[in-house]
């Protein structure tokens, strides 16, 4: 398995980077106090120092708590945006694929047309139009309820692919109906990418969540990444210079997908062994 | 790549190709795989040469060597093909390059994906006689490839259209057309029959035939469908194993097969006459990575001797067109 | 056969339209009340907007969309003001009309986001193939890493770390806006340059961030792409290996290319949408955002729906254009 994460160096940098974050939260959970997260907590706006090493914001806040309570709730927003898009992607995906001329066209058609539209305007209509400020979850609800556009698409054309194999075609002879094929036998061949998808597709949440909060539209009072950055430009941090306030969500943002989308090319080379060691 | 002399004065006026010592292997992890292992023949201008094996014994190999296109991780480890007199080792990229299509021409599996979906076939004939010094105006190359078309047996309209649009014996023969363009000397046709049912089968092959004649090429027709041999050819090559275990007149190999895996393939041939149940062959073609020590048959062989686990036999000759290589023969 | 296929595709073209319209009305209405009213009522109790409009509007709007008005009315109603491009009275910023601020910023939008995806597309594409090819320069490898960690990561926090870089540190390039505070937008070279100097940091976010996307792509078709048995006959044609390269590679890898553009029109509005705010590029980006911030919800409608419209056009085109590429997708089929 070492061995494996050897030759496919995608995984294995998308693996140590993830791992880092996931250290850094764990350590910094046990380490830092993060009620220093909210506002008016410290002095503010004081460049990094030994006291505070990611520096203060305007509001008071500890940059370095904002990061470590921050950060989670940013990833679990997109995973469990991510996760359901993925889930109810394979769902549809699956249906579409397996049944086939009508069902097929129905659900391949709302989802084209569903991707033609951007999502991130739509999700800014619905966060618009929800009463009041999002919660975390809320926020991770709205993501979802367009994040199954793509996985239903993905997951129904590689579907088709291996459904003219022939292993299906004894499945089917042999008596297995419908939701039994799809179960033991071609999910199990789609693992890797179905893998591959969810990582994709959590990466995709989590940059509409942080498109959101950008604009404004995210919980307001979380210290998420989004949310961070949203202050920095209402702020004009960057024109003030007070660099280390978008310089740690930078980072932090910049590993979160450069992390996801090496995972993902990883697992895309152990689901398509055609593309390892290619030109 | 070590340096053939040249073939004496009376074998080149003979022979327009000539394959000598050919040797293509493939690197691997666990070492290096002889594809094609120490293969000569000869071929007469006019000739129909068959080269007949299973499935991973070298056949294609051998055509894509000869064309010089083996790509890495496989390599021409040694040998020499000469067309006529030129030493295709020796030419440059750029010469093997204008030698392709003009001197020697392949016809592939035209019916699965060898033609470009997204140009039409008259382009497809054009771009190889374009891209060979060709400069018609626009009526002599439609001319050119009216003509081409109708020497295969294809309407002029298959020109203007797309090879989604016609059907695998068409397609197929769209190939042979673009094989034929530039008149070679030689046609090496590669499993041309086998995605065809046997009407259309039998279609190709007559034109296959009627083109040779037409142009005076010497053809080779590399298969596994020994029935499609029999009626083609004039000599037969059995590649086994990435070896040339026999080569002799077709006639002769059928009634009288010198090899024993010649003679088991002769055998498993259903007969119109003969009832019975069906022979094949037992057990497995060796993965070339794996093959046994000595004659790569003898796991195989129904009369395999001790020295034919240990030692590899020579390829030795057995009259003026036939060879064979085994201790038995 | 032509006629039926640009006619169906129009058809499609015409749905997402209905389909924007629909979510616009009913979305808001999901939690149960009407936001537009109770934010059009809000403002006109806190008398937050000093102008006697809002009382009109207030007027005008229970008037076609009250809650004493049976709901398929309101939606008619509602369709009927879209399809005849009324999209009514921008709340904020009274009496300038949604339409008339959309038509102000929709130009600056589709300058940067068209020629930016464009040359990303087209940059991206050949530099993809020749990664591919066996015969490309060596030095163009070193290309790839650093392209591929970009794509990776939004545009907009490109554009952070390069509005700090060059229109902070450095001060090469303007931070902020379309064009200078105080300019005057007229068509001669002065304001032209000016112009491009500001557009210059949001196009390279987009593009830096974008051109590593296309040529990964890329390669990976041509990859796939020159395995296939149609190159190895055009090899053994013994053709040049510009004409494989370009006829028998390019031409065939290029088409899922396309198909990928049309469905990352979507994604990459999004992404500019944010790189427009940071920058404060005068787009419809900036203006949903000052939309947002002002609670304007009929801007905010009227945007999304003109983008929508836009992006609905756009992937129609590609649509009439991809069969003329790929004569596979016949016509006739569609």
């Amino acid at each position: 398995m070492l061995g494996y994460l050897h030759r496919n160096v995608s995984l294995m940098v998308g693996v140590v980077l993830l791992g880092i974050l996931v250290v850094f939260m764990a350590v910094g959970a046990l380490t830092v106090d993060t009620s220093n997260a909210q506002p008016l907590s410290v002095p503010t706006l004081l460049p990094p120092s030994w006291d505070y090493p990611f520096g203060t914001d305007r509001q008071g806040r500890d940059l370095l708590a904002v990061m470590v309570a921050g950060t989670p709730l940013t990833l679990w927003i997109g995973f469990v945006a991510g996760f359901i898009g993925v889930g109810v992607g394979a769902v549809l995906g699956f249906t579409a694929a397996y049944y086939g001329r009508v069902v097929d066209t129905l659900i391949r058609s709302i989802a084209d047309i569903g991707l033609t539209v951007p999502g991130l305007l739509v999700l800014i209509i619905i966060a618009v139009s929800l009463k009041g400020s999002l919660t975390v979850n809320q926020m991770a609800i709205v993501v979802a309820s367009l994040a199954w556009l793509n996985p239903t698409r993905t997951i129904r054309s590689q579907v088709l692919t291996l459904r003219e194999r022939g292993y299906v075609e004894i499945a089917r002879l042999n008596g297995m109906r419908g939701p039994e094929i799809i179960f033991r036998e071609l999910m199990p061949n789609l693992l890797p990418y179905l893998a591959a998808t969810l990582v994709s597709s959590v990466s995709a949440a989590i940059l509409a969540s942080i498109g959101l909060e950008v604009l404004g539209l995210g919980p307001v009072e979380a210290p998420t990444l989004g949310m961070t950055l949203y202050w920095v430009f209402f702020n004009a941090a960057i024109i003030n210079g007070w660099w280390w306030w978008w310089a740690a969500p930078l980072v932090v943002i910049v590993m979160v997908f450069l992390g996801l989308f090496f995972l993902t090319v990883g697992l895309d080379e152990i689901a398509n062994p055609r593309l390892r060691r290619a030109a | 790549m070590t340096l053939a002399p040249p073939p004496p004065a009376s074998l080149t006026n003979a022979a327009v190709l000539r394959v000598d010592g050919l040797r293509v292997a493939y690197a691997h992890e666990r070492g290096a795989v002889r594809a094609v292992d120490d293969v000569s023949f000869t071929l007469r201008p006019r000739e129909r040469f068959g080269l007949a094996g299973e499935s991973g014994s070298g056949k294609s190999t051998m055509a894509l060597a000869i064309l010089r296109m083996i790509k890495p991780p496989g390599r021409i480890e040694g040998g020499e093909v000469w067309l006529e007199d030129v030493a295709l080792s020796r030419l440059t990229d750029e010469a093997i390059r204008r030698l392709r299509l003009a001197g020697i021409a392949m016809v592939p599996q035209g019916s699965m994906n060898s033609l470009n979906p997204v140009v039409r076939i008259r382009d497809q004939i054009a771009d190889g006689l374009a891209d060979h010094g060709g400069r018609l105006s626009r009526r002599d190359l439609g001319a050119r490839v009216h003509e081409l078309l109708g020497q295969v047996g294809l309407p002029s309209q298959v020109a203007d259209k797309y090879p989604h649009e016609l059907s695998g014996g068409m397609k197929q023969r769209a190939c042979i057309a673009i094989a034929i363009c530039l008149r070679p000397k030689v046609i090496i046709a590669d499993e041309p029959t086998s995605a065809l049912d046997v009407v259309v089968q039998r279609q190709v092959m007559e034109t296959l035939g009627s083109v040779q004649a037409g142009l005076g090429a010497a053809v080779i027709l590399i298969g596994h469908d020994m029935g499609l041999m029999a009626q083609f050819v004039d000599r037969l090559g059995i590649m086994y194993a990435g070896r040339l275990v026999e080569v002799a007149p077709i006639r002769d190999i059928i009634a009288a097969p010198r090899h024993p895996y010649t003679r088991l393939l002769i055998d498993s041939l259903p007969s119109l006459e003969r009832r019975g149940t069906l022979r094949g062959i037992p057990g497995l073609a060796p993965l070339l990575r794996d093959l046994p020590p000595g004659c790569a048959f003898h796991p195989r062989c129904p009369m395999a001797e001790e020295r034919c686990r240990s030692d590899k036999p020579v390829v030795r000759p057995m009259g003026p067109d036939a060879t064979v290589a085994c201790h038995l023969a | 056969m032509q006629l039926l296929y640009i006619v169906k595709r129009f058809g499609v073209f015409l749905i997402i339209i209905w389909l924007a319209a629909t979510l616009n009305f009913f979305l808001p209405k999901l939690s149960g009340q009407d936001p537009v009213r109770t934010k059009l009522l809000e403002s006109a109790a806190l008398g937050g907007y000093v102008h006697a409009g809002i009382e009109d509007m207030v007027k005008e709007y229970q008037q076609k969309f009250g809650l004493d008005k049976p709901l398929w009315r309101q939606y008619l109603n509602y369709v009927s003001d879209v399809s005849r491009g009324d999209l009514n009275y921008s709340i904020a910023n009274y009496p300038r009309t949604v339409a008339g601020m959309i038509a102000d910023a929709l130009p600056w939008t589709i300058a940067l986001l068209g020629l930016t995806t464009l040359f990303s597309f087209a940059a991206g594409t050949v530099l993809g193939a020749l990664l591919a090819w066996p015969g490309a320069p060596r030095w163009m490898r070193w290309l790839m890493p650093p392209l591929w960690a970009l794509h990776a990561i939004p545009f907009f926090l490109l554009g952070l770390v390069l509005m700090y870089l060059f229109a902070f540190q450095f001060q090469w390039l303007p931070i902020f806006g379309g064009y200078s505070a105080g300019a005057n937008p007229a068509l001669d070279w002065t304001f032209a340059l000016d112009v491009l100097r500001h557009a210059v940091l949001p196009a390279l976010s987009i593009v830096l961030v974008s051109v590593g996307g296309w040529a990964l792509a890329m390669r990976g078709m041509m990859v796939t792409t020159m395995g296939e048995d149609y190159v190895t006959f055009a090899e053994a044609k013994g053709l040049r290996s510009a004409t494989i390269f370009s006829r028998y590679c390019i031409r065939n890898a290029i088409l899922p290319q396309v198909t990928g553009l049309a469905l990352a029109l979507g994604q990459i509005l999004s992404g500019a949408v944010l790189v427009e705010v940071i920058f404060g590029y005068p787009g419809i980006g900036a203006l949903l955002f000052q939309a947002i911030e002002e609670n304007d919800f009929f801007l905010i409608q009227g945007i999304v729906f003109t983008v929508i419209v836009a992006l609905g056009f756009a992937t129609f085109v590609l649509d009439v254009i991809y069969p003329w590429l790929d004569p596979r997708i016949s016509y006739r089929r569609a």
